[in-house]
């Protein structure tokens, strides 16, 4: 499956000019609010008409204003999980999961089961209750299950996450996950969340002031995302684990991370999401310090945030963030070329 | 009661029943572009339908007449066509009441219609379903509470009417004598008041029969329809 978006709108005084390929798995629209997520989301579904451009989906046109085409949006076979989950209330959570199942019917498709889809989201004991009677999170799963049983050829989730609570949110992402690798369905996924997209992210599409800023996969991507909490993200294997002082050690392109112990076996792949401001500079290998994690590299780029810089890293190929204030650039006289030890505080994993 | 008064209390519950049902597929269509609809000359539509609202029923009636009679142009083609005469029978008594009670009607389903979270309606839409499923799967049964209401006004409308309805069809007794014109009647001849006392109580108690089912109707379908 292929989705070619290739549009221009205006909503008010707001100029929307968005083109991205999106590959198979899950693609994130990652920006501030207001860049234009949601109103190239709707557009995907049919829910705006856009000014002008194309949506083509597997060579099928959605949208192509200059031939005159418009696919209704019942017609799309686009799947919508709406930030507000949006079940019907005068329907059961079967019903509701039932509905759009219905019209898909001798459609073909992916995930059309009702069973596995069922047991996939752990909404099989919901299935008799109303939607008032369920919480943020359920709801939410629900909205996921009846998205996915109208058969869609594209699933669309529009900060499907973003109206729960932390607790909430680590109780859907597996789901989401799960979803990614095995439902098949291509995901367009629109979030603000760095660290939703590190951990679900397989491309990443920025967008900036209605403008892709950037396009790829999420390791190259993230670490050039606008935001006050960046941050970037290496791909490490499970190397083995050290019971003594329970802790994990990985390796990745950058080099060995040791980070505490990881509830995952050897040899599985993790992601490590490391924030920038958590990454100190040094210029000569560090000694005697607290840290476990020094990885070194030449600095790439140098890009001012106010009073501070975010320091980009080629660790041997692989992209690490460092946040520093503009005096320390000045003091150790950094700049592109230079090579730098980078000294990790801290690591957040998310399972890949 | 005399046969009479019978006649006249089935004859009004047979009118406002027609009128209420004929009216209702209508109203709710009208409802639904006033509330849903963009398209030219909107407030004009919405003008229309609240004009019998605002008229002397005289005037309503007499408008009615010129243009339901059997020689006015709608009227006559109808006759002509169908064989389907209005003026002086009890069907056109109905249509007086329809026209009377349509403002009402349309006015409780409009509400609930724009009530209804339109959210909701377009993500049934990328569902699969089109507008016409959409609007009978979602819109209809959430807006169902007024859509019961609009009816219950038409026709406790339908069976108060009174000046549209003498005007358009007279006061025949048998045919279009309703419950307000045979009260009517009765105030005018020497002795008639105890009539009109039973058939008002009669109106009365059909009105609080009517407005009672329609809360029960209206509380039960709330119970299972409340939203998130």
């Amino acid at each position: 499956m292929s989705l070619d978006v290739d549009v221009r709108h205006t909503l008010g005084g707001f100029h929307l000019d968005a083109r991205f390929t999106a590959q198979p798995g899950l693609t994130t629209l990652f920006g501030r609010s207001g860049a234009g997520k949601s109103s190239l989301v709707n557009i995907v579904a049919g829910l705006i008409k856009p000014r002008s451009g194309k949506v083509i989906v597997d060579g099928q046109p959605l949208v192509d204003v200059e031939h005159g085409v418009f696919v209704p949006r019942h017609r799309r076979r686009v799947g919508y999980v709406f930030q507000d989950s949006r079940l019907f209330p005068h329907f059961s959570v079967r019903q509701n999961l039932l509905y759009g199942r219905w019209f898909a019917k001798g459609t073909g498709g992916a995930s059309g089961d009702f069973a596995s889809v069922v047991s996939l989201l752990g909404i099989a004991a919901l299935l008799d209750r109303r939607p008032d009677s369920l919480s943020g999170g359920e709801k939410q799963r629900v909205a996921i299950g009846r998205a996915l049983l109208a058969k869609p050829r594209l699933l669309l989730m529009d900060e499907p996450l973003a109206s729960l609570d932390e607790a909430r949110r680590a109780e859907i992402m597996p789901y989401i996950e799960r979803l990614r690798d095995e439902a098949g369905v291509p995901i367009l996924y629109v979030s603000h969340s760095l660290s939703e997209v590190a951990r679900l992210a397989t491309t990443v599409v920025i967008l900036s002031d209605g403008k892709v800023a950037a396009v790829g996969p999420v390791t190259e991507t993230l670490p050039l995302a606008d935001s006050d909490d960046g941050g970037s993200v290496l791909e490490a294997v499970v190397s083995r684990h050290d019971e003594t002082y329970r802790l994990s050690i990985l390796t990745s392109r950058a080099g060995e991370l040791q980070v505490p112990l990881l509830p995952a076996p050897v040899g599985a792949t993790v992601r490590a999401y490391i924030r920038a401001r958590d990454v100190m500079l040094s210029l000569q290998p560090p000694q005697e310090i607290s840290a476990l994690n020094v990885l070194s590299g030449t600095i790439a780029d140098i890009s001012a945030r106010g009073a501070q810089a975010d320091v980009r890293l080629d660790c041997n190929g692989a992209i690490v963030l460092s946040r520093v204030t503009n005096k320390s650039v000045e003091r150790l006289a950094l700049a592109v070329g230079r090579p730098v030890h980078a000294v990790v505080k801290s690591v957040s994993f998310e399972r890949s | 009661m005399t046969e009479e008064e019978w006649t006249a209390v089935r004859l009004s519950l047979l009118v406002a029943v027609t009128a209420t049902a004929a009216s209702l597929p209508l109203g709710i269509a009208v409802a639904w572009l006033l509330a849903r609809g963009r398209f030219w000359g909107k407030s004009l539509l919405d003008t229309v339908v609240h004009l019998p609202l605002i008229m002397p029923p005289v005037v309503t009636g007499y408008l009615l007449l010129i243009l339901f009679g059997r020689r006015g142009p709608i009227g006559e083609f109808l006759d002509q066509a169908f064989g389907i005469v209005l003026s002086f029978r009890w069907t056109g008594a109905a249509l007086a009441c329809a026209v009377m009670g349509f403002p009402l009607m349309v006015r409780a389903i409009r509400l609930s219609i724009e009530a209804v979270d339109e959210r909701l309606e377009s993500a049934a839409g990328t569902l699969g379903a089109n507008p016409l499923w959409v609007f009978a799967t979602i819109t209809l049964p959430l807006c169902l509470p007024g859509v019961i209401a609009g009816a219950v006004l038409c026709f406790a409308k339908s069976m108060g009417e009174f000046g549209a309805t003498i005007t358009f069809v007279s006061n025949i007794p048998g045919e279009t004598q309703t419950l307000p014109s045979a009260i009517y009647t009765l105030t005018q001849v020497p002795g008639g008041d105890a009539g009109a006392l039973r058939l008002t109580a009669i109106s009365i108690a059909i009105s609080m029969v009517a407005l009672l089912f329609s809360e029960l109707l209206a509380r039960r379908i709330g119970v299972r329809r409340v939203a998130t």
